[in-house]
């Protein structure tokens, strides 16, 4: 018999039926909703349709929410009606909240894992294409549409059809300085951002076993800006001791039969893949982007490119169009590159270790231009506040506020004003993506850190040479 | 959902690639509710610029691109962020089909849901309709049965998923399929609540502290 891969043997435990053309309906163990999910809402109250599964649905309050002034009412009407209407939607439905005065309030795909929602071997799903984060813990999670939000609402399941399985294979350590969001823009710039197109991704070898939680949910995060339809780590004793005594994680004899079940959640050792990438962590340098799509990053050494030396017209056209909206000339090295302002946040890098490897740059120093730290939870605020990093942060010059999305998606306040270059942690350089105008580099927390000190994209090792790293 | 099958319509020449869902529409339009309807924000940032003027040789703004039905772009169309009003924004412009090498993934099933064609076609044969086209708003014909485009007399091939396929040449509704599933749902549960325990019901330790609903929602 052939072996199964992870994906493979997940994926079998949640079909309930395949039909004719191959489609498979799903089970869906947990169904994360934020407040975009209005429209959904709207079409199940049109069919006059109930909730199915109330019990493992969960919302979350993070797009609209502003991070400042947590205290008192939302000031924009628009804003405001937008987060009602997820209280009122959830409230109607029995659907339990995490709305802005919670406690435990954050970035949907920072709050799951740090409750215990996320768990090993479910199916999750969320009207949010960074879903694909939960899969850190051997989970398949996929961001849906609207439709398929109410579809989910309505039945619990979902239709898919079973994409094929990449092993991406990250040999070897990284160096110092290089982490997770380096070895996730390296593979995108390598593939391109459909270069995952139709694969449930794998990450797998010893640069990805050394991850983190926290790393791992960084990496599976960025999957989808490659075009992954998930990306997933085998559990492991990172994964078990991660979610022992997370608050709605199995306890007691339970825990102990989920850890044997979640431990023999691996690929067998003669399972093919449809496809296999394979990439040397010690050949990966901090990367930063320099255009509108996030496959266009180099390592910080390099220069950027030059529209002349693209291989087709179509690469070459999006290139120069990139460079205008960017602001770039070819050839100029990415180092002299230098910036307006700076973001520390989003579901990639918000969680507590991104903070402290940002800390650790900042600690005693000085930012040359304006910016603002957003921790991905009020859980990581408390945390991160508890070392005394928001003391480092504010001591350097930046804005510390409350957890939300933040400067990511520009819903909620927080903006880049147009034309301003942005040394960002987040996850989209798309045009427009953190404020009409708006120039965004993609880059590390380290990477933003050092940014935010020279004023400058810079090698972050650079500014830690001699210093305790994070 | 209106069925489609044949179309034949006007096609507008966007001939961009990685025309992601926060281009087709801007974050800050979509606090707004479908029933106001997303047409005029389709890529409002390109379409316009920062005083609110229209983008004259943008394509969007070329004359009878309203009139237009079928849009042509390159590679990686609608990659990105998941919501859905991208296609809403699309489909309100009055767009039913979308040529293009590649989709993002849950665009395609977006659009599939809201009755928009996403028509892939090879590279070099994306190239060729826009040649065709000449950066001019032109004819083509689109037979979904046949999953083949005709323009000025040459015929393409395109490709879509079966399932996709069968769901916009019948109109048809996920929520209502599913209903014919109840009883293999249940009986999936049963088995699945032995099997895994924590999956089936979420675990508390403590009761979750109360959030307030505010007043006025």
């Amino acid at each position: 018999m052939t072996g199964r891969t992870l994906f493979d043997k997940v994926w079998h435990s949640h079909e309930i039926v395949r039909d004719e053309d191959g489609q498979s309906l799903l089970w869906v163990d947990r169904h994360f909703v934020h407040e975009g999910s209005f429209h959904a809402f709207a079409k199940l109250a049109a069919r006059q349709q109930a909730v199915a599964r109330p019990d493992l649905t969960i919302g979350v309050a993070d797009h609209y929410v502003p991070t400042r002034g947590r205290n008192l009412p939302i000031a924009n009407a628009d804003i405001r009606g937008v987060v009602d209407r997820l209280y009122a939607n959830t409230a109607n439905h029995d659907i339990r909240l995490f709305g802005l005065e919670d406690p435990r309030q954050g970035i949907v795909h920072v709050l799951g894992p740090e409750q215990g929602f996320t768990l090993p071997g479910l199916l999750i799903v969320c009207g949010d294409s960074h879903t694909s984060t939960h899969g850190a813990f051997g989970s398949i999670a996929f961001g849906i549409g609207a439709s398929e939000v109410a579809h989910v609402l309505a039945t619990q399941t979902i239709w898919q059809r079973k994409p094929k399985v990449m092993r991406m294979t990250i040999n070897g350590r990284p160096s110092p300085g290089v982490g997770a969001k380096d070895i996730a823009l390296n593979w995108i710039a390598r593939l391109g951002a459909d270069g995952a197109r139709g694969y449930a991704i794998e990450y797998a070898g010893e640069a990805v076993r050394g991850l983190s939680m926290e790393g791992r949910l960084t990496l599976c995060n960025l999957s989808i800006e490659g075009g992954a339809r998930c990306g997933m780590v085998g559990p492991d004793a990172v994964t078990i001791d991660y979610l022992r005594d997370k608050p709605h994680a199995p306890r007691g004899k339970v825990f102990d039969a989920a850890c044997d079940a979640w431990l023999a959640l691996r690929s067998d050792a003669d399972a093919t893949f449809d496809r296999e990438v394979i990439l040397d962590a010690a050949e990966i340098a901090p990367t930063v982007s320099w255009g509108t799509s996030p496959e266009d990053a180099l390592p910080v050494d390099q220069s950027v490119p030059d529209p002349d030396d693209a291989g087709d017209t179509a690469h070459a056209d999006h290139m120069r169009d990139a460079l205008a909206y960017m602001g770039l000339r070819p050839a100029q090295r990415i180092t002299d590159i230098a910036i307006d302002r700076v973001f520390i946040g989003s579901c990639t890098n918000a969680r507590l270790e991104d903070l402290e490897a940002a800390a650790a740059v900042l600690r005693g120093r000085h930012a040359r231009v304006p910016g603002l730290v957003s921790p991905g939870s009020s859980l990581v605020k408390q945390q991160a506040e508890a070392r005394g990093l928001d003391r480092i942060f504010t001591a350097a010059g930046l804005d510390w506020v409350g957890s939300g999305c933040s400067m990511c998606v520009a819903m909620n306040g927080d903006i880049l004003p147009a034309g301003e270059r942005c040394a960002s942690t987040t996850n989209r350089n798309f045009k427009g993506r953190q404020g009409p105008g708006g120039r965004t580099h993609l880059m590390s927390p380290a990477m933003a850190a050092a940014a935010a000190v020279t004023g400058y994209v810079t090698d972050v090792r650079e500014l830690m040479a001699g210093r305790e790293p994070a | 959902m209106t069925p489609l099958n044949q179309l034949t319509a006007m096609a507008c020449p966007l001939g961009l690639s990685n025309v992601d869902t926060d281009q087709l529409i801007p974050a800050r339009f979509m606090k707004r509710s479908r029933g106001e309807g997303y047409g005029q924000f389709l890529l409002h940032d390109l379409r316009f610029d920062q005083a609110g003027a229209a983008v004259p040789d943008f394509p969007l703004n070329m004359p009878q691109a309203d009139s237009c039905r079928i849009l042509v772009a390159r590679r990686n169309f609608g990659g990105g962020s998941s919501r859905e009003a991208a296609v809403y924004a699309l489909v309100d412009f009055g767009f039913r089909c979308v040529i293009a090498p590649s989709f993002g993934d849950i665009f395609t099933g977006n659009a599939v849901n809201n009755g928009l064609l996403p028509a892939r076609v090879a590279e070099s044969d994306c190239a060729a309709i826009l040649k065709k086209l000449d950066g001019a708003v032109g004819t083509i014909s689109v037979d979904l049965e046949r999953q083949e485009i005709g323009i000025k007399g040459t015929g393409f091939a395109f490709e879509i998923d079966p399932t996709a396929r069968r769901k916009l040449l019948n109109g048809w509704d996920d929520i209502d399929l599913t209903a014919q599933y109840a009883a293999e749902i249940n009986r999936f549960v049963r088995q699945d609540a032995t099997r895994r325990p924590w999956a089936q019901s979420i675990a508390r330790t403590s009761p979750d502290p109360v959030t307030q609903k505010p007043a006025d929602s």
